[in-house]
């Protein structure tokens, strides 16, 4: 049975970039230019957990995502790697929003689509790191979810979902429509090919306003916030590395060992 | 309206025992109850609950609600929400605290959406505004590479504690708390997920969370086969255990359940000796509670050694076969 999936996908600054390049300034996390936008590492194992349930049963991905700005190029990357349809919820009244009203305007995009087995989420976004809007998709829309999923199967409505846990993993079965939240593990997104790059610059992603969803302005974005950010700051750390050195690598491997045991360490 | 007081503590249960992430959020909720004032309380859901809630009140709780039904065997959000949310119905508390564990992170929010109020997932902080008596939710953004302090008007509030960031109290045996059975009835037809299967697949030996020493190896090792020989040599030459960053984990060259960062374990051992690991927050995020950071990597220029109190610049497979020959000729004289 082929299945309507749905992935939600979040543009956000390269996570990997190093950690010096992020600065706080006036409460704001503002990163140098070469810091370039991608889609959430989350976000990107979800869509490759889409994918692969499109190799091998088929199915339609709408990838959907919240937000302003999209940058064209780096959001459109869910369709040249094999999503069927693009939808922006693109809006100066998306931006800052928390976790509550992203989640509502998801589900109302969701609601909107109409007709869905599973919808995929990251498990936490690579900038605020909450882990909350696919459960809280799950709660508005009143079905099932299940976290932590490092790999999926689908059929006869049902999934079969393998569900990390501190020490091992459970398979978990659950009915459909659902809320499935993938984690790493379940492999990295796949490249795209040449011809779906072509494919995707020939497409148009389908842009909602809130009006579109059913919201008003005034209920999504920073206006639809439960949570008041006070203050965004970065701990002072004050680094005194001792680097051993040595005629060559062994040796200061070596001396490691003597500074470490003088150091009563070891 | 009901009248939203005290704090409660969603606890949790490891092999029938009291798990130490619910030992530090009593004592984070013992603090918070004793500013506001009112009562710390604890819940305990599992199929048998038994010394457990002993030690809930040995450990802060005034009152310990304990529910037991072999439907709370296993940890599943169907289930688990019914007992929460008529707990949190019946008795209004202010405050809801949660480990930020498997179980945590996958009810809390879950909780808070069903609530129609919002969480704080992952803190580090916690405190309560003597003026607005709202509590005052810091947790790390961005990877770990800042900070935000976050406050909710919306009751009740909602927190998930990372493991290790708060302290437990001094166990005292003698404290008084009232342990309180609860008769919560549990929909089955609500619950709609099936568990068909368990596995475990930690590794033998210690536990990464218990582990003095831990030789944690990242992307640099570059394949399986080392986490197996020289760093588990090294390990176990130090009485310790293996772990690993994030790629390792991901592309299979560990089990998941060695993963130590932001998104896998949160370890705080004596020793942290870092092995090939650039130091992304990502990563440090899970063990920068160790007491002594080793790092060992050919970029002079990475993070971990902002991170760490000793380093050494070069290749692993140099650098590590020479530190245990030399650490073995030492421990031995």
């Amino acid at each position: 049975m082929p299945a309507n999936m749905i992935v939600c996908c979040k543009q956000v600054p390269d996570p990997e970039a190093p950690p010096s390049v992020f600065k706080v300034v006036n409460n704001k996390m503002t990163l140098p230019p070469e810091v370039k936008p991608v889609i959430g590492q989350y976000e990107e194992f979800a869509l490759e957990a889409a994918l692969k349930i499109k190799d091998t049963t088929g199915g339609k991905i709408t990838a959907l995502s919240l937000g302003n700005n999209f940058v064209r190029d780096v959001i459109k990357k869910s369709l040249a790697v094999g999503a069927d349809e693009l939808i922006l919820l693109e809006d100066q009244a998306f931006e800052d929003g928390d976790s509550w009203s992203t989640a509502n305007a998801l589900a109302a995009a969701i609601k909107k689509i109409g007709t869905y087995d599973v919808i995929f989420c990251g498990r936490q976004s690579s900038d605020w790191d909450a882990g909350q809007v696919g459960l809280g998709i799950a709660e508005i829309l009143g079905i099932p979810a299940v976290t932590l999923a490092r790999k999926v199967e689908i059929s006869d409505g049902k999934a079969k979902v393998e569900r990390v846990i501190p020490d091992g993993y459970q398979v978990i079965e659950v009915t459909l429509p659902a809320v499935i939240v993938v984690t790493s593990g379940i492999g990295e997104l796949r490249y795209a090919t040449l011809k779906g790059i072509m494919a995707a610059a020939k497409k148009q992603p389908a842009v909602w306003k809130p009006v579109d969803i059913g919201l008003e302005p005034s209920g999504v974005g920073a206006a639809g916030r439960r949570s008041k950010l006070d203050k965004l700051f970065q701990p002072v750390k004050e680094s005194k590395c001792e680097i051993i050195e040595g005629e060559t690598v062994a040796e200061a491997a070596a001396k490691l060992a003597v500074r470490l045991r003088e150091a009563k360490l070891l | 309206m009901a009248e939203y007081k005290g704090i409660l503590v969603c606890g949790e249960l490891v092999d029938g025992k009291l798990a130490s992430i619910t030992t530090e959020l009593l004592g984070c909720g013992r603090k918070l109850a004793d500013d506001l004032k009112e009562d710390l309380s604890c819940l305990l859901a599992s199929d048998a609950v038994g010394e457990a809630s002993k030690e809930a009140t040995a450990f802060g709780a005034d009152k310990v609600y304990v529910v037991e039904d072999p439907a709370l065997k296993e940890y599943q959000a169907d289930s688990y929400m019914q007992v929460a949310g008529k707990l949190v119905k019946d008795f209004s508390p202010r405050a809801i605290l949660m480990g930020q564990t498997s179980m945590g992170r996958d009810l809390a929010p879950r909780l808070a959406f069903r609530l129609g109020t919002s969480v704080a997932t992952d803190c580090l902080n916690l405190s309560i505004d003597p003026a607005t008596k709202l509590l005052v939710q810091t947790r790390p953004v961005y990877g770990g590479n800042a900070q935000a302090v976050f406050t909710s008007e919306s009751i009740p509030q909602i927190a998930t504690v990372r493991g290790k960031a708060m302290s437990p109290l001094e166990r005292d045996g003698s404290r008084k708390g009232e342990v309180i059975p609860t008769k919560i009835d549990i929909d089955m037809s609500k619950v709609r997920t099936k568990i068909l299967e368990t596995v475990k697949e930690e590794a033998v030996g210690i536990k990464l969370e218990d582990a003095p020493v831990i030789v944690c190896g990242g992307r640099g090792i570059g394949g399986p086969e080392p986490f197996q020989t020289m760093l588990k040599e090294l390990a176990d030459l130090l009485h310790g255990t293996v772990g690993a960053s994030r790629p390792p984990a991901d592309n299979g060259w560990v089990p998941e359940a060695l993963h130590i960062g932001l998104t896998g374990k949160i370890v705080a051992p004596d020793i942290y000796i870092a092995i090939a690991i650039s130091g992304a927050s990502q990563h440090t995020a899970g063990c920068s509670g160790s007491k002594h950071m080793i790092a060992v990597n050919k970029d002079p220029e990475a993070n971990i050694f902002k991170e760490s109190e000793f380093g050494v610049v070069g290749k692993y497979e140099e650098v590590v076969p020479a530190f245990i020959s030399k650490l073995k000729e030492l421990l031995a004289a």
